[in-house]
């Protein structure tokens, strides 16, 4: 899967360099979260600025890691959702769940 | 002149490296039907949407003995609907025994079948001995 790593103050930015997230590379993203978790980090953003679509497997890759953070006592937020990315969050309901900001820029805020 | 009916008959190997590539088809389709005056971008997402589970389903569930290597799709565009079958080798399920998501429970699976059922007009499944069949409809309007 392709994607960035950065550090910004005590978050770590995950920059997703895909088009898709489904059942082809959502499980490479689950690891990647739980490794993020398990080296002591806290505190996780996905960017999702280049995702544009997104299946169960994608959404189901998501809420393992927002689950992975609480049991970390940490916290996983979403940013950047293209509108039929962020369309399928409200179908399932998880926009209940993430806490999801407009941009990189306001979820750090 | 009157857009004739489409049918495209379509066999990739069972891996999901190939769910991009159905996907794209259900967004072409999206774009090539004459008779649709809606969104055609949210019908190019929901085609390439259940097309993606349902092959997911396909590759995880459809061929447990390795029976056949590849998924076989079948998409009918007619007048007023658009028929999506797959076709599938593993023991079936109930479709409408499968319950939708607990909302309030965080679970990392089962979203795909309610996605499917929400954003099409029928699903069915029928289990067959010769191989089962996941059938999928979409009115254009």
């Amino acid at each position: 899967m392709n994607l960035t790593t950065e550090k910004i103050g005590n978050t770590i930015v995950i920059n997703l360099n895909e088009e898709r997230l489904d059942a082809h590379n959502s499980s490479n993203l689950k690891s990647e979260v739980q490794r993020i978790f398990e080296e002591g980090n806290k505190d996780l953003l996905i960017n999702l600025i280049n995702v544009r679509f997104i299946d169960s497997s994608g959404l189901g890759a998501l809420v393992s890691g927002f689950k992975n953070a609480t049991a970390n006592q940490g916290t996983l937020k979403l940013s950047s959702l293209q509108p039929q990315v962020k369309s399928m969050f409200e179908l399932t309901r998880l926009h209940r769940v993430f806490e999801i900001f407009p941009t990189v820029a306001e979820a750090l805020g | 002149m009157q857009q004739r009916g489409i049918e495209l008959e379509i066999k990739v190997p069972n891996e999901t490296r190939y769910l991009s590539l159905i996907g794209r088809i259900g967004e072409d389709i999206a774009h090539e039907i004459d008779r649709f005056s809606g969104d055609r971008e949210t019908l190019a997402y929901q085609l390439n949407l259940v097309l993606t589970e349902a092959m997911t389903n396909a590759i995880k569930y459809g061929n447990p003995d390795d029976r056949d290597d590849s998924v076989h799709i079948s998409i009918n565009i007619q007048e007023i609907s658009l028929f999506i079958r797959i076709y599938d080798c593993g023991q079936g399920f109930d479709i409408n025994g499968i319950p939708p998501p607990d909302f309030e429970k965080l679970e990392d699976c089962g979203r795909g079948i309610f996605l499917i059922k929400s954003l099409m007009d029928s699903v069915t499944y029928e289990r067959k001995k010769s191989g089962n069949i996941l059938e999928m409809i979409k009115r254009l309007r």
